[in-house]
């Protein structure tokens, strides 16, 4: 049996206990207790200003938390894509690699060999000259991904890793992020795509700051109270404030009924929604809410 | 049209700096420069050598002022006092005519000396004539022989390109490198740079160490076109050079580094480096001679490492001079670097960590033991130690 903590153990994780980050009055994230497993891919999902960019840069160690713990590997073997690519527009594709193999200490021979195969699989091979300024958003994504993951690190650390990225792009984009995880990494990644966050292993879900729900995909729509049914129209009066459109109709949430007639199965986009709601509607009893 | 000029105002409302930078800073720089923009010179430092030294006071009046007189020496020392930059001007008394020796390489006072000593020549004559009716002075009143060193034909290009050596650097240490780690900043990838196991002195000599290398191969190129084709001397030592032009990049290059921390973007960090370069082409005594410069607004000059390196610069090419005589450059030129240099690491380190306290310096892919005890409330990272999940 390894020993508890040690670092590789079955058991061991990353993440942030009790984490607290405060930009002068505002409160960016409030007792953030969040899990990252080896081998795991976990999505932080919210909405604007929910706080997941916050807690990935706790998280990669690039802002230290106003109060709470934050358990990371040391910066070698941490892999970190920030919401930009974080890759040198002026230097080429094989450039920008070299450039993290040498900082991460990866051996020449071997960052040659990883890059080459990782650039391959993500169609990237063929512009290994190219400045990356002169790529395409989605590319210089997945460079960005390549160069965060090009020395194994064991977190693997990735802010909107698909976002504005086109669809092939995301599936490439998706078997560099399961590929770290298969090698090992915990890897976390913030997105604003629910249904990426379905694919993931676990799932957090951030609104202002706060984790209202934490758990596998799964565990959070069983999880989600009360019952769902569509209509054609937004309900009139009191109900209107758990409806929002969704594919053209409106999902109304009903927080009390535990069974209701023509109640459908919620998905993980339906209980984040709800987890949302639910907690706007505590904070503001008397306010009308439109979605 | 209205619509942009009102989106326009509002920008410009909000960057607090650029509209300073348009209001504040034409009243400053015009004051400023407007004191200092004199190539008057109200005061000549002279030395006197030889038996009849100690009567040169009395015969030369303004704006010669004798500093030291020395009736036991000759003109080896006269010429030393100048060399050291000491005087602008020696007096030479002996056997024969007194010798008049001017440092040309303080071009202006050069002037300044010649166009006096040219009218007390021709006052004497007149004078002369208007007491024997002959034009030639009398003989009680010798005149002098006078006799410009390190610069005879009172070149502007020579006193110029030792200078404008240092102007390369400023240029090229303070501006482009301020553009180059701001760029970072706006790009995104410092904050990439900080999460690296790197260190930031890594990250700050590394950043620096390019343009450092560009700048002293630019130094060399303006140093060797001055020569070859502007025919500026080079008589002293190229090793005394180098080591003033060493200090005098760290500082401009620290410089450089500070403006871009405290800058957020380019257009900032261009702004700021021109309020550091400008000053320093207008008060180092590059164009206007330091005396010549209002003395409260003088004190500025005495911040600026352009005119250290120029002193250095002129002393070494133009006077030969050697390292010990321009101690006090370089004394100055090294504290300024020190300070400059210590502010910038210290800004840039707060730049690159804002997570330092906590980020991991341990040796490669082995953890750090876990820092702060859990469930604190006091901000803690535990780096390189992961947690376990419970048993179960």
């Amino acid at each position: 049996m390894t020993a508890p903590g040690a670092p590789g153990s079955a058991g061991a994780w990353w993440g942030t206990e009790d984490v607290c980050v405060r930009f002068g009055d505002t409160l960016a994230l409030n007792d953030v207790w969040f899990r990252a497993e080896p081998g795991r891919v976990s999505a932080v999902v919210g909405g604007d200003g929910a706080g997941r960019t916050t807690l990935l840069r706790c998280l990669a160690g690039a802002l230290a938390p106003t109060s709470g713990r934050v358990r990371r590997p040391i910066p070698l073997e941490t892999g970190y894509l920030s919401a930009g690519s974080g890759v040198y527009p002026d230097l080429s594709v094989t450039e920008n690699l070299a450039f993290r193999a040498t900082a991460y200490r990866v051996p020449a021979q071997q960052a040659r060999e990883r890059g080459a195969e990782l650039l391959a699989r993500a169609g990237l091979d063929r512009v290994g000259d190219r400045l990356a300024g002169q790529l395409s958003g989605g590319m210089r994504q997945k460079l960005g991904v390549i160069a965060a993951m090009l020395h194994h690190p064991d977190l693997l650390v990735l802010d909107e890793p698909t976002t504005g990225v086109d669809p092939v792009s995301r599936a490439d984009l998706w078997w560099l992020i399961a590929r770290a995880a298969a090698g090992g990494a915990a890897v976390v990644l913030a997105t604003s795509y629910l249904d990426e966050a379905e694919r993931a292993h676990d799932v957090l879900v951030l609104d202002a700051g706060t984790v209202l729900a934490t758990g596998t995909a799964d565990q959070i729509v069983a999880a989600m109270p009360g019952t769902l049914t569509v209509a054609s129209a937004r309900p009139a009066g009191e109900a209107g404030r758990g409806a929002w459109r969704r594919e053209g109709r409106w999902r109304v949430w009903n927080p009390t009924a535990a069974d209701t007639a023509g109640a459908i199965a919620p998905d993980l986009q339906d209980a984040v929604t709800v987890a949302i709601l639910a907690r706007e509607l505590a904070l503001v009893p008397a306010a009308g809410a439109s979605r | 049209m209205w619509a942009m000029i009102v989106k326009e105002f509002r920008q410009l409302r909000r960057d607090r700096r650029t509209l300073a930078m348009m209001i504040v800073m034409p009243v400053v720089l015009l004051i400023v420069f407007g004191y200092a923009a004199s190539f008057d010179v109200t005061t000549i430092p002279t030395v006197a050598a030889g038996p009849e030294a100690g009567q040169v006071t009395h015969l030369v009046g303004e704006p010669f002022h004798v500093v030291a007189t020395e009736p036991s020496q000759g003109r080896a020392w006269a010429e030393q006092q100048l060399r050291d930059g000491n005087a602008a001007v020696a007096v030479v008394t002996g056997s024969g005519r007194p010798q008049v020796l001017i440092d040309g390489s303080q071009l202006f006072t050069a002037k300044a000396a010649i166009a006096e000593l040219s009218a007390a020549a021709a006052k004497a004559a007149v004078k002369g004539a208007a007491a024997g009716g002959q034009a030639s002075p009398p003989a009680s009143q010798p005149q002098p022989v006078v006799t410009v060193l390190y610069n005879p034909d009172l070149n502007t290009s020579d006193i110029m390109i030792p200078g404008l050596a240092g102007v390369v650097l400023v240029f090229v240490g303070t501006i482009i490198t301020s553009l180059g780690v701001v760029r970072e900043r706006q790009s995104g990838t410092l904050e990439q740079l900080a999460v690296m196991p790197l260190k930031p002195r890594d990250v700050f000599l590394g950043k620096i160490g390019p343009y450092f290398a560009v700048a002293a191969l630019d130094l060399a190129i303006v140093v060797s076109v001055g020569v070859g084709l502007f025919g500026v001397p080079f008589r002293g030592s190229l090793a005394v050079f180098a080591l003033g032009a060493v200090l005098f990049l760290f500082v401009t290059l620290g410089l450089g580094v500070l403006i871009s921390s405290v800058s957020e973007n380019q257009g900032q960090a261009i702004q700021l480096s021109l309020m550091v370069t400008l000053p320093q082409i207008l008060l180092s005594g590059l164009i206007f001679p330091l005396a010549s410069i209002a003395v409260g607004v003088r004190w500025i000059s005495y911040l600026l490492p352009l005119t250290y390196f120029n002193e250095i610069a002129r002393g070494v090419m133009l006077r030969a001079e050697p390292l010990a005589p321009l101690w006090q450059p370089f004394v100055l030129l090294a504290l300024l670097g020190a300070v400059v240099f210590t502010l910038a690491s210290l800004r840039f380190r707060a730049d690159l960590a804002p997570a330092a306290p906590r980020r991991g310096a341990g040796s490669p892919r082995r953890p750090e033991s876990a820092r702060g005890a859990p469930g604190t409330t006091s901000a803690t990272s535990a780096v390189g130690t992961p947690g376990t999940r419970s048993a179960g």
